[in-house]
């Protein structure tokens, strides 16, 4: 299968964001993909928007199941949440769980005045209603496939196909 | 044996009793997973759902404020239920032995145990016993060990200095009654501090400490001299009632740490204490207070450090 270039679903990304923005928007990116992507955005949409980043690890629903991600990273928003629009960015949408996480993970923090969702891939198979407001590309891939966003050294981005053994 | 107790077949940690045998990878894990817990502090809410659903036994058979005190802040920010027992008025003082106590607490669906206890090897003995889905973590046994308040020492002095391996680390006082040093050595030797030394009287040392891996200073114009991190240890009042020392007055003059001392240490060094302190006896007022103390954000950091065992041991 091909893949498409990051970069030019960035592109994709920044047109349908753009008419979206508030004055006092401010964006936050999912650990470790997410917040690649949000970088990336921020470079191309030339504003100066405050931004954060979220850690959910210590907020997954599998807790119970696989215990403690063992590199956990703070979670760090830097701004005045309470009556902002956000932007949540991440790179890959698959069940919806993350995501879910990531909003609860929010509203610890305060009551922002809204959330839209931004991924670079929607790669379909949810469990739960969670819906982007923008996505880069939609895939239909299999239970078994798994995609993911890669930085390299030099912070090129690049999406990675793996089966999973059968 | 207790270190194939503390870890899972894959080698996660799933009983916290000694810091001893534990591997660097775990306790570095540990202050890790803690520098995340630090900033939920400053969250207008100041609690994560990890926990939820999961019953924490505080068993305290000895007391303490301010361990249990950090427990239970430290578990309820988990979202976990806490359950404190008072075990000077239960069934403990009507006979029932440590195992059936926990034993009956296991029939309520209990998760997991905090357990203080006078007798070293008290927990580990509740970590054999229990079933597989519990953990046990220790907060203080006899003069065994003290993990927790280790680790969150290790925590503090990593938030101050950066690391472990260019420090001088000065642990003064009674270091044999000390649970709190044995659990710091332990950890301090396995981060790979360089020159850990313990200064103290001749009667407040084990036997053949130098075994554990430190340097023995009997003064203090020795023992502190350039050192970037001091440990001051409680002197427990009930020492002074034996022959291992002369006097309150004699201790300080020789072992506190007054403004005097510091200047000995580096310009920049940071003074720690477990708490509760005396002061006027191994610490004067103007230390415990002055620039060099860190001591509060020692208990700030405490809660954080419990979060990030709670967690990894429930997780396991």
């Amino acid at each position: 299968m091909n893949l498409p270039d990051p970069n030019r679903l960035l592109d994709r990304l920044v047109e349908q964001i753009r008419p979206h923005l508030h004055p006092d928007s401010a964006l936050l990116g999912i650990h470790t993909g997410g917040v690649w992507v949000m970088d990336a955005l921020l470079e191309r949409l030339g504003l100066d928007l405050p931004c954060g980043v979220l850690d959910i690890a210590f907020y997954r629903d599998d807790f119970s199941r696989i215990g403690l991600h063992p590199e956990v990273k703070p979670s760090n928003i830097p701004f005045e949440l309470e009556g902002r629009p956000i932007l949540l960015i991440d790179d890959v949408l698959y069940t919806g769980r993350t995501i879910r996480a990531a909003i609860n993970l929010v509203f610890d923090y305060g009551r922002p005045a809204s959330i839209r969702l931004a991924v670079l891939v929607d790669r379909g198979g949810r469990e739960l209603p969670i819906c982007p407001d923008f996505s880069g590309v939609k895939m239909d891939l299999e239970a078994g496939q798994h995609i993911s966003l890669e930085r390299d050294d030099h912070s090129q981005l690049r999406l990675m196909l793996r089966q999973a053994a059968p | 044996m207790i270190r194939n107790l503390q870890l899972t077949p894959d080698g996660k940690l799933h009983h916290l009793l000694t810091l001893d045998g534990l591997p660097a990878r775990i306790l570095t894990q540990i202050l890790d997973t803690a520098e995340s817990f630090v900033s939920i502090g400053d969250r207008e809410v100041k609690k994560v759902p990890l926990l939820r659903g999961k019953a924490v036994f505080n068993l305290f058979f000895e007391n303490s404020t301010r361990t249990r005190t950090t427990f239970e802040i430290a578990a309820k920010r988990l979202s976990a239920d806490v359950f404190n027992l008072n075990i000077a008025t239960s069934s403990q003082n009507k006979g029932e032995t440590l195992l059936d106590t926990v034993a009956n607490l296991s029939a309520m669906q209990a998760d997991m145990f905090v357990v203080r206890h006078a007798s070293s090897g008290a927990p580990n003995l509740i970590a054999h016993h229990v079933a597989p889905h519990i953990s046990v973590v220790n907060a203080g046994d006899g003069r065994c060990a003290h993990p927790t308040q280790g680790l969150l020492d290790m925590f503090t002095i990593r938030h101050y200095k950066g690391g472990f391996h260019n420090l001088t680390v000065a642990i003064v006082g009674d270091v044999l009654h000390s649970r709190v040093a044995r659990s710091q050595i332990h950890a301090l030797t396995t981060l790979g501090c360089p020159e850990l030394r313990v200064v103290a009287p001749k009667t407040l040392l084990p036997r053949e400490v130098e075994s554990m891996g430190v340097h023995v200073h009997y003064t203090m114009e020795t023992g502190i001299k350039d050192c970037d991190v001091i440990i001051m240890l409680r002197l427990q009042n009930e020492r002074m009632q034996g022959d291992l020392l002369p006097s309150a007055g004699e201790y300080y003059k020789h072992w506190g740490l007054t403004p005097d001392k510091m200047k000995l240490a580096k310009p920049d060094a940071i003074v720690m204490h477990p708490g509760p302190m005396n002061r006027g006896v191994e610490i004067d007022s103007d230390v415990a207070d002055g620039s060099h103390s860190v001591i509060l954000p020692q208990v700030t950091f405490g809660i954080a450090v419990r979060m990030a065992v709670m967690s990894m041991v429930a997780g396991s």
